[in-house]
């Protein structure tokens, strides 16, 4: 296990063991106090987003606020069929937020719609950085994970690895396609002490920005005050190692389109592991069949010493 | 639907023209009518081309972005890739086990992974979405992603099989210094290519250890980087088989039978290995069950593991069907057959939902495949008429050089 392995492992580790209040974190986890407060703080101070479901109208004002804060066309009728029904909406390269209606099951089995805003989850340990193989992926500074034109290549492996399919891709750009999806505003506006535009726009409060840490104890207060409201599930707090967008709902999430069969473990150490040995694994083989190459061919030139006539000649 | 027609035609043109060299009949019109089929693919496969890079990928393949990988990378790629992985075991088998027997056909086998690498190299600038910046993966590194792991080993690669295939063209051009030099430098070449070869055959595999939860658990497993090299080594010496009987059949040269038997007896070995770790994998993690589902993914894992592992596997392993040059033919087809389709259902059924196809190939992106794995073994009989590529008869053989850069 290499060094950056060891730091990965820790890190999760300690995280979980934080957000589930610390209260037992006796043990091995105590020993290094540098590496458990190395990443501690960036992932709870982390710029977050709580959605709560149950607030949301489906009025869609974050789809276009998103299109305005970042530039990107703003020609398609998004309130066709309101208030009836809404035309569904999908994630583009261009499009990097949609509100879909979700129609979803109650415990009871009561079936209620629900409208379901969609986005880049900016894992805290993102799958995608971890797959791009030029780094036009990367978790800034300030926590959202940012797409670089400039360095893509377009392999598309981000949308195959993407465990939330978010990354979207410019089929129709000719030689010079581009990568599209929620950068949470950062370049534009977090950067400069502003929110994020989708938050900005909400007329709800159905979105709220903020710290991670905090928007995870504000989501626990509301679930506490009116459990009969609320399931006791937080949406992103765990999934696929976590994520700084946060979601809470009163129908199960998965009858609402979540994946729900996401592992709480951060998804880069599956291939990192793997990864992570094949140094050793080429030493070895070069050692092996260097060792092998060599002592055969002395063999077969101590053999043709002793007997000049045993040499094959080609057919 | 016309594209689809004349894909169906060109199929059947170039499957009836391969079984007429397999059956020895050689009608009059069998050189025109292929040569004819073939200018028609590349035709087709041109107009493409030039509306992927003008209009873009959208324009011409059904990928999307709920299928963000399509056929070009699931065959022309990734099987590309394991089809070729032969180069690297009879390199090995010749130079670092020192097993001479197989040096006849070493030649013949690394051009065909050398021009097999080319394609997968072209199949691959046509496929990124920015192919003027495939050069990025050189100067900007992200050492964690396994796939910049495999673009540096193939590019590596690319270059160990340049080099083992350059006496062909050096002996040609009487280069005897830089022939000595290649000379001197084969050995390590070559176990710097095996290893090579075994980091990015697994890797390709390893690709998709990212998605646990995406990929149907029929073929999801921690072990998919051995599935992929064991499978491709397997596949590798079943190319060689196929090459080879085509080769015999289209330069009217005599079969190494003796040769051909040994490699199909060693792709029977690693193919009943492949098996029971399959087997074992599948049982351990309980994904067994699926099989029985009778969904699309279970039979088609039915298909590729019945019909290209199982089925090979037990041919290969008597004597007799090793002994009949189209016995042997037969299996190994099998056995490429069934790694095309496991890649592809990988790539493809594997990833989709259930029943619930997000893609369809067009048939462009077939004329392509086809456009490039045509032009690749019309590329492959160009060499062997202008290169020392097979062993001469004695006549032949120049008296200044030898032609086997190994032999003392």
């Amino acid at each position: 296990m290499t060094k950056n392995q060891h730091m990965t492992d820790t890190s999760a580790f300690n995280r979980r063991r934080f957000l589930q209040g610390m209260a037992g974190a006796t043990g091995l986890s105590v020993i290094s106090p540098s590496s458990l407060n190395a990443h501690l703080p960036a992932h709870a101070e982390t710029p977050s987003v709580l959605v709560d479901v149950t607030r949301c109208i489906g009025c869609r004002s974050c789809m276009r606020a998103c299109k305005n804060a970042n530039d990107l066309p703003n020609d398609t009728d998004l309130s066709k069929g309101f208030p009836h029904s809404w035309d569904r909406q999908e994630l583009r390269f261009d499009q990097w937020t949609v509100v879909n209606p979700a129609t979803g099951c109650n415990a009871d089995g009561t079936e209620v719609t629900r409208n379901v805003k969609t986005q880049c989850m900016q894992c805290l340990d993102p799958t995608c950085v971890s797959v791009c193989l030029v780094g036009a992926l990367t978790k800034s500074e300030l926590g959202p994970i940012l797409y670089d034109a400039d360095r893509c290549i377009g392999c598309r492996y981000c949308m195959m690895a993407c465990p939330f399919d978010i990354p979207k891709f410019e089929w129709k750009g000719g030689m010079s396609p581009v990568i599209g999806k929620c950068q949470m505003c950062t370049r534009k506006r977090l950067a400069e002490g502003r929110i994020p535009g989708c938050v900005e726009s909400c007329p709800t409060g159905a979105l709220k920005f903020g710290q991670r840490d905090t928007l995870l104890f504000e989501a626990r207060a509301r679930i506490k005050t009116r459990p009969e409201r609320y399931l006791n599930h937080i949406y992103g707090e765990k999934e696929a190692g976590g994520t700084a967008w946060l979601y809470m709902s009163d129908v199960p999430f998965e009858s609402l389109g979540f994946k729900s069969d996401l592992e709480t473990a951060p998804m880069p150490p599956l291939t990192w592991e793997v990864l992570n040995k094949i140094p050793m694994v080429a030493a070895a083989m070069a050692g092996l069949f260097g060792t092998l190459a060599w002592s055969l061919n002395r063999r077969e030139s101590l053999d043709s010493q002793e007997s000049p006539d045993n040499q094959e000649t080609p057919e | 639907m016309n594209g689809w027609i004349f894909i169906l035609v060109c199929l059947t043109i170039l499957i009836w023209a391969a079984l007429c060299l397999v059956y020895d009949k050689r009608p009059r019109f069998l050189r025109p009518v292929t040569a004819i089929t073939i200018l028609c693919i590349w035709v087709a496969a041109l107009w493409t081309l030039i509306r992927r890079f003008t209009e873009g990928l959208g324009a011409v393949t059904g990928m999307n972005d709920n299928a963000p990988w399509g056929l070009w990378i699931g065959v022309d790629v990734f099987a590309g890739v394991a089809l070729a992985a032969g180069g690297f075991v009879i390199a090995a088998t010749v130079h670092i086990f020192r097993i001479k027997r197989f040096e006849p056909i070493l030649r013949p086998t690394v051009l065909t992974a050398f021009l097999g690498y080319i394609l997968v190299a072209v199949a691959l600038f046509i496929d990124i979405g920015r192919p003027l910046s495939w050069w990025h993966p050189l100067v900007m590194w992200q050492e964690h992603s396994i796939m910049f792991e495999v673009t540096w080993c193939v590019i590596l690669y690319s270059t160990v099989l340049a080099i083992e295939i350059s006496p062909v063209v050096l002996e040609r051009l009487g280069l005897t210094t830089l022939l000595r030099l290649v000379k001197t430098i084969t050995i390590p070449v070559v176990i710097a290519g095996v290893i090579l070869s075994t980091m990015h055959q697994s890797s390709l595999g390893s690709l998709y250890l990212i998605v646990p939860e995406k990929l149907y658990p029929l073929w999801y497993s921690p072990l998919l980087p051995v599935f992929h090299l064991l499978s491709a080594v397997a596949a590798g010496m079943c190319v060689i088989i196929v090459e080879s009987f085509f080769s015999s059949k289209i330069l009217r040269r005599g079969l190494e039978s003796s040769l051909m038997a040994d490699l199909g007896r060693a792709a029977s070995i690693i193919l009943f290995l492949y098996l029971v770790i399959k087997l074992a994998d599948l049982a351990v993690r309980g994904s067994w069950v699926l099989i029985l589902e009778q969904n699309l993914q279970s039979n088609l894992f039915l298909l590729e593991m019945l019909g290209g592992v199982v089925l090979p596997a037990i041919l290969l392993s008597f004597r007799r069907v090793r002994k009949l040059p189209r016995g042997l033919l037969a299996a190994s087809t099998l056995v490429m057959m069934g790694i095309v389709l496991n890649r592809i259902n990988i790539c493809w059924f594997g990833m989709s939902v259930s029943d619930q196809l997000h893609y369809i190939p067009t048939w462009m992106e077939i004329a392509v495949s086809l456009g490039s794995i045509t032009a690749g073994i019309i590329v492959f009989f160009l060499a062997v008429h202008y290169l020392p590529v097979f062993p001469k008869t004695e006549e032949e053989l120049p008296g200044a050089v030898s032609p086997l850069p190994n032999a003392a």
